[in-house]
C-alpha cells in the first residue's frame, strides 16, 4: 500500500518535473509581475534597516513554494477538482466558523493556529467560492434563472458574512466577486443583473447601519483624508503625495523619498503600490496595468478554450477575481477607494494571498492541459 | 430565444459563455482605464502641486498623550496624581545591534533584568521605528550620567513623561486599583488613536472601571523633521485634553479608621450611605502598595504578595465570598412578616432542637435547652435558630430565594468595579444546575440560618444591609460621586438614582425589625450588647459566625480557647446608625475571627466612631441611649469590651457561661457544605 503510493508518488513527480503542464503565457506573465513585484519590495523595505534582505527572501520563498503548488496542482484534472469541489467548499466554510468561534489573532480574529504554522481560512474560501459557484451551475440550465440565482447567493453570502465579521472586509469582497463572477459568466440575464445591483445599491444606507464604527471611519476619512491627521488620513494623504510626485516618468528605483524617509505607512504591505508609483511614474504604472491585463486575458481565453462548464466558470472567475484586487488596491492606493485590507497581487509583502493566488492559477494550467478532452 | 430549452444545450452554452467572457474582459479593460486615467490625474495633471508637497514634506505629525485625571476623597484629599519624571527610549530601527548597545548601555545605567525582560516583550510587539520604553523613573544622576554619553547610543533617548503616583499607598489600594503598562491584550480592547502616545492604561479598580473619563483626548503637534527624521522645530500644536478628575464617596479618614481597626487581622469592611449607595469606606486587609506595579513590578515582589499566605492582591470585599451566617437573620424575620408569615408577636417554643416534621433531620439551638418561648423581636437579639428554622421551612425554599433577591443576594451589587464575585443565593433551579439533585427541606432550614451553600462577599452584605437600612429603597453602591474637568472647575456630581421601587411595604414590619436588631446592641441580653455604649445615636446590628469547617457531629463545642475559635470561624458584624433614620451602614467580616459580637463588633463601632467625627450635625456625646427594651441596668452588667478597648476583648456573651445565648455557628454536616 505504502510502497504503491510512494510509487505513484514517484511518477507524479517525474512528470510534473519532465512534461510539466504550464501554459507558457500565463506563467511568463506570472513571473514578470514575481520580478516586478520583488524589486518593488526590496526598493519599499530599503527604508526599514537591518530587514531588507530578510523580507525579499522572504517573499522569494513564498512565490517559489506557490510556483511549486501551482505545478503539482496543475496535474490534477478537472474531473477531479470538480468531484472535491462540494467538501472542500463544506470544510472552508467549517473553518471560517472554528475562527469565529475560537479564533485568535491581533484585532482581526481570522487566523487558525495549527501548532506549527497560522492558517488563514478565509484564503481557502477565495478559491473554493467560484469552485462551488462553478460546481453548482454545471449541471444546470443556462442561464441560470432566480431560483439558482437565489441558490447561488446564498452560497456565496455565508462564508463572506463569516469573513466580514472577522472583520476583514477585503477579503469577503474578494471572495464575494469571485462567486459572482462565475454567476455573472454563467450568463445571468443583463436585466436580472442590473435589478440585483439596484437593490444592492438601494440596501447601501443599511450595511452603513451594521459597519463597525472603524468602517465607517475609513470611508468618512477618504472622502476627507484632513480630518484624521493621525490616523488613515495620513496613509491615504502620504500616498497619494507618493504617486503624484512620481510624475510620468517616476523618481527612479530606490528613489521613493516618501517610503525612504518612512513618511507613508504600510508601505511594503497594502500601499506598496504607491512606492512603485512613485518610483516608475505613469509609464511604469501603465506597463503594470498592461502586464495584469494581460494575464486576466490569458485566463479568460483558456476559459473559453475550455470543454466544459465547470471549468470554463472556474477558470474565468479566477482571472475575473484579479481584476478586483488590483482596481481595489489601486484605488486606495489612489485615494479613490477607502482603506480595506486588500493587497496588490504578487507585489505586496506577506501573507499568504501569493501562495493562494499561484495555487489558483494552476487550477487554471489544469484546465488548459486538460482542454482538448471530453468528461 | 424567447423558449426555455429542455435540455442543457452545451453549444450554445459556449456561446453564452464566450460572449460573457468578452464581455467581462471588456469591462476589466475599462476599470484598468480607469485607474490609469486616475493615477494620470495624480501623475500628470497634478504632479506640480504633489512634487511640490514631497519636496516640502518634512511635517510629520506626533502624539501628546493626555494627562490622566487625579482621583481625590470626597472632601479632596489627593489619593491618585501624576509626577514628571524621566524614561529612556529606545527606537529599534536606528539600532544595529540590540544585544551590544544593551551590554554598553547596561555600564552607563544599570539594568535590571525586569526592565529588560519587559523591553524585550513590547520590542516583539511594537513596529521597528516605534519608540519603546527601556526603563521608567530615572534618577537625576542617571540622566546625568547619559546625557554625557548620548553620543554613544544612536537612537536612545530621555523622554519626560507624567509617572502615576499613589500617596496614600495601601490604603485605597483595594479601592483605586492602579495603572500599569500597557501590553498585548490591552492593544486588542484599546482604540489605537486614542491611545496613540500613552504608556499607561487603568488596570484594575476605579482607574480601570472609570478609565474612560481618566484617559482624556490625546492632541498632535506637527513637528519639521530633517532627512534624518529628526525633529527640527514645532509647527502646530493642538493640545490634548487632560482626563477627568474623580472624586470618590469614600472618606479617607473613616477608610483610614477602618484600616487602623481592622490591622493584624484578615478581612474586609465596606460602609455604605443608605439614603443614596455611596460607599463611605472600604477596606481590605492586608494590602499591597499600588505603586509596585505602575512601572511592571518585580517578578521579587510579585511573587512575595501572589504567594503571601495572606494573600494581600485579593480584594476581599469584593471578592471574597463566606457563608453569611445569622447576619440574614433579620432580612428572613423582615420576609415573614412582609409576606404574612408571621406577626412581631408570634411566639415559637425554643427546646434546643428543631426537626423537619415528620424526618429525623434535627438541627439545635446554640443553647442547651433552648430559649424558651420566644418572639420575633427576641429570636433576632439572642439569634435563635430554632426560630428562624421555622420560619424557613414555613416559607418555602422558593418565596425563601426570592425574598432574598430582592435584597441583591446572588448577584452583583453593582457596584462600579470591574470583577465583582455575586456569591451563592441557593434555590431550586441553582441546585439542579450544580449537583442535579433535588432540594430537601432540611436545607431549607440551614439556609434559614445562612448556612449550606449559601455565600455572599462583604460588599453584597453591605448592599443588602444598605437597602434594609434605607426602608427598603434600593441604591447600587457607588465609589464616585463626582467628576471635574479641572482642578479648578465646579465638580458635576454623577446621579445615582435608586435602581428600583422599595422592597418593603409596611413601615410597622420594619420598625420591628429594627427594634429587634438594636436590642442586639442595646439589651444586656442581646449577642452584641455593649456595642453602642457611648454613642450619641442609636446602633442597631447583629452579629454573625459561620464555620469554616463542615460539622460531623451535633455536639455542643466545649472548646472556648479564642485563638482555636478563629481559626475555625468567620465572624460578621452589620451595623447602622442611627436606627431611626440610618445614615450609615457598615459589614465587618473576618476571616479567622472567633466570635461575630466580639471580634467584628468592635471593629465595626469603631468606624461608627470615625464617621461621627466627620459628621458636623453630630450631638453630643450622650451616654448610650436606651432603647425600646433594653433594661437600665447596664452598668451591672457592663462588658469589658467598650469599644475603645479593642478587638480582641471578650464580650459580655462570650465570658458567660457555654449555655449562655451565644451566637453560635449552625451546623452543616460535610454533605450539605460544598467544597
Amino acid at each position: 500500500m505504502i510502497e504503491m503510493l510512494h510509487v505513484r508518488m514517484k511518477r507524479l513527480l517525474r512528470r510534473v518535473l519532465t512534461r510539466p503542464r504550464i501554459d507558457l503565457p500565463l506563467a511568463a506573465g506570472l513571473l514578470l509581475l514575481a520580478v516586478a513585484g520583488l524589486c518593488t519590495l526590496y526598493s519599499a523595505a530599503a527604508g526599514d534597516g537591518g530587514t531588507t534582505s530578510g523580507q525579499v527572501v522572504g517573499q522569494a520563498m513564498r512565490f517559489v513554494l506557490g510556483f511549486v503548488l501551482m505545478l503539482l496542482i496543475s496535474r490534477i484534472p478537472p474531473s477531479v477538482l470538480r468531484n472535491w469541489t462540494p467538501w472542500l467548499y463544506a470544510g472552508s466554510t467549517l473553518l471560517l466558523v472554528v475562527v469565529s468561534v475560537l479564533g485568535e489573532g491581533r484585532g482581526a480574529d481570522r487566523w487558525l493556529n495549527l501548532g506549527v504554522m497560522r492558517f488563514q481560512p478565509s484564503e481557502l474560501a477565495k478559491l473554493t467560492m467560484p469552485m462551488m459557484v462553478a460546481w453548482y451551475l454545471h449541471p444546470r440550465q443556462l442561464p441560470p434563472r432566480w431560483k439558482d440565482i437565489a441558490m447561488v447567493g446564498v452560497l456565496i453570502a455565508v462564508p463572506a458574512y463569516l469573513i466580514g465579521k472577522q472583520p476583514d472586509l477585503g477579503t469577503a469582497l474578494l471572495v464575494a466577486a469571485a462567486g459572482s463572477f462565475a454567476l455573472f459568466l454563467s450568463g445571468m440575464a443583463w436585466w436580472r443583473i442590473g435589478l440585483l445591483l439596484a437593490a444592492a445599491a438601494g440596501m447601501a444606507p443599511v450595511a452603513w447601519h451594521f459597519m463597525h464604527g472603524y468602517q465607517r471611519g475609513r470611508i468618512l476619512t477618504m472622502l476627507n483624508p484632513e480630518s484624521d491627521p493621525l490616523g488613515n488620513g495620513w496613509h491615504i494623504i502620504q500616498s497619494q503625495i507618493a504617486v503624484g510626485s512620481g510624475g510620468a516618468f517616476g523618481k527612479g528605483w530606490m528613489h521613493s523619498s516618501q517610503a525612504q524617509l518612512d513618511f507613508l505607512p504600510e508601505h511594503t504591505t497594502d500601499f506598496i503600490f504607491a512606492v512603485f508609483s512613485e518610483e516608475f511614474g505613469l509609464l511604469g504604472v501603465c506597463l503594470m496595468m498592461v502586464l495584469y491585463a494581460f494575464i486576466i486575458g490569458r485566463c479568460l481565453w483558456i476559459a473559453m478554450e475550455a470543454r466544459e462548464t465547470y471549468s470554463r466558470l472556474l477558470a474565468g472567475a479566477i482571472g475575473m477575481s484579479l481584476f478586483v484586487y488590483v482596481f481595489v488596491n489601486g484605488g486606495m492606493v489612489s485615494g479613490m477607494l477607502p482603506v480595506v485590507g486588500v493587497p496588490m497581487p504578487m507585489v505586496s509583502y506577506g501573507g499568504t494571498s501569493a501562495v493562494t493566488l499561484l495555487v489558483g492559477f494552476g487550477m487554471l494550467m489544469s484546465i488548459h492541459a486538460h482542454r482538448k478532452r471530453h468528461d | 430565444m424567447k423558449l426555455r430549452r429542455a435540455i442543457k444545450d452545451s453549444r450554445s452554452e459556449l456561446e453564452l459563455f464566450r460572449r460573457r467572457a468578452l464581455a467581462g474582459f471588456a469591462l476589466i479593460l475599462l476599470g484598468l482605464a480607469g485607474l490609469v486615467v486616475r493615477y494620470a490625474t495624480l501623475q500628470v495633471s497634478r504632479y506640480d502641486e504633489f512634487a511640490a508637497r514631497s519636496e516640502n514634506n518634512r511635517v510629520k505629525p506626533i502624539a501628546i498623550p493626555p494627562a490622566r485625571g487625579l482621583i481625590f476623597d470626597r472632601n479632596g484629599v489627593l489619593l491618585a496624581n501624576n509626577v514628571p519624571a524621566f524614561r529612556l527610549e529606545v527606537v529599534p530601527e536606528q539600532v544595529t545591534d540590540m544585544q551590544a548597545m544593551l551590554e554598553r548601555l547596561g555600564q552607563v545605567i544599570p539594568l535590571g533584568q525586569d526592565d529588560l525582560d519587559a523591553f524585550r516583550k513590547q520590542l516583539k510587539q511594537s513596529r521597528r521605528f516605534e519608540s519603546v520604553p527601556l526603563k521608567m523613573r530615572l534618577s537625576e544622576d542617571e540622566i546625568d550620567r547619559f546625557a554625557v554619553n548620548r553620543w554613544r547610543f544612536p537612537g536612545v533617548d530621555v523622554v519626560p513623561y507624567q509617572n502615576r503616583r499613589y500617596p496614600l499607598g495601601e490604603l485605597f489600594a483595594h479601592v483605586i486599583g492602579y495603572v500599569a503598562r500597557i501590553d498585548a491584550d490591552d492593544l486588542d480592547r484599546l482604540d489605537p488613536a486614542s491611545y496613540k502616545g500613552t504608556t499607561h492604561v487603568g488596570r484594575i479598580g476605579v482607574e480601570r472601571s472609570y478609565e474612560d473619563m481618566l484617559h482624556g483626548t490625546p492632541g498632535y503637534e506637527l513637528v519639521e523633521v530633517n532627512a534624518d527624521g529628526r525633529t527640527q522645530r514645532v509647527l502646530q500644536t493642538h493640545p490634548a485634553i487632560a482626563g477627568k478628575n474623580i472624586y470618590l464617596s469614600i472618606d479617607a479618614r473613616i477608610q483610614k479608621a477602618a484600616e487602623q481597626a481592622l490591622a493584624g487581622q484578615v478581612g474586609s469592611a465596606v460602609a455604605i450611605d443608605p439614603r443614596n449607595g455611596q460607599v463611605l469606606a472600604m477596606v481590605s486587609v492586608p494590602s499591597f502598595d499600588p505603586n509596585l506595579f505602575v512601572d511592571g513590578i518585580s517578578q521579587v515582589d510579585y511573587r512575595s504578595l501572589n504567594t503571601a499566605p495572606d494573600k494581600p492582591l485579593l480584594n476581599r470585599a469584593l471578592r471574597g465570598v463566606y457563608p453569611p451566617g445569622s447576619t440574614v437573620k433579620p432580612f428572613l424575620a423582615l420576609g415573614g412578616l412582609e409576606l404574612g408569615l408571621r406577626t412581631p408577636a408570634d411566639s415559637v417554643l425554643s427546646t434546643g432542637t428543631f426537626c423537619v416534621p415528620g424526618t429525623t433531620f434535627c438541627r439545635r439551638d446554640d443553647r442547651r435547652g433552648g430559649f424558651g418561648t420566644v418572639n420575633l423581636r427576641m429570636a433576632i437579639m439572642w439569634s435563635v435558630n430554632t426560630y428562624f428554622y421555622k420560619l424557613a421551612l414555613d416559607m418555602g425554599i422558593d418565596r425563601y430565594d426570592d425574598w432574598m433577591s430582592r435584597f441583591g443576594f446572588g448577584q452583583p451589587s453593582g457596584i462600579d468595579l470591574n470583577g465583582e464575585s455575586s456569591g451563592i443565593l441557593p434555590s431550586r433551579a441553582w441546585k439542579t444546575r450544580r449537583y442535579k439533585t433535588p432540594w430537601f427541606p432540611g436545607e431549607t432550614i440551614i439556609a434559614g440560618i445562612g448556612q449550606g451553600y449559601w455565600t455572599v462577599t462583604p460588599m453584597q452584605l453591605a448592599h443588602a444591609l444598605s437597602i434594609l437600612a434605607g426602608h427598603g429603597v434600593p441604591y447600587a453602591p457607588r465609589l464616585v460621586m463626582a467628576t471635574q474637568t479641572d482642578v479648578d472647575a465646579p465638580k458635576q456630581p454623577l446621579p445615582n438614582p435608586p435602581s428600583g421601587p422599595s422592597v418593603i411595604k409596611s413601615p410597622a414590619d420594619w420598625q420591628a425589625v429594627v427594634d429587634g436588631m438594636q436590642m442586639v446592641v442595646n439589651d444586656p441580653r442581646g449577642t452584641g450588647y455593649g456595642l453602642g455604649k457611648g454613642f450619641p445615636y442609636t446602633i442597631a446590628g447583629k452579629s454573625g459566625t459561620a464555620e469554616i469547617y463542615s460539622r460531623h457531629t451535633d455536639a455542643y463545642n466545649e472548646n472556648t480557647n479564642l485563638a482555636y475559635l478563629a481559626s475555625r470561624h468567620r465572624a460578621w458584624f452589620e451595623m447602622f446608625a442611627p436606627a431611626e433614620e440610618p445614615r450609615i451602614a457598615v459589614v465587618v467580616s473576618l476571616e479567622n475571627g472567633a466570635w461575630g459580637a466580639s471580634s467584628a463588633g468592635p471593629i465595626a463601632r469603631k468606624i461608627l466612631d470615625a464617621w461621627l467625627a466627620t459628621q458636623p450635625d453630630a450631638p453630643p456625646d450622650t451616654p448610650l441611649q436606651p432603647g425600646s427594651l433594653s433594661s437600665p441596668d447596664v452598668v451591672s452588667r457592663a462588658p469589658p469590651n467598650a469599644p475603645a478597648s479593642g478587638a480582641s476583648a471578650p464580650d459580655a456573651a462570650t465570658d458567660a457561661t457555654p449555655d449562655a445565648p451565644q451566637d453560635e455557628p449552625a451546623n452543616a454536616s460535610s454533605q450539605e457544605n460544598p467544597p
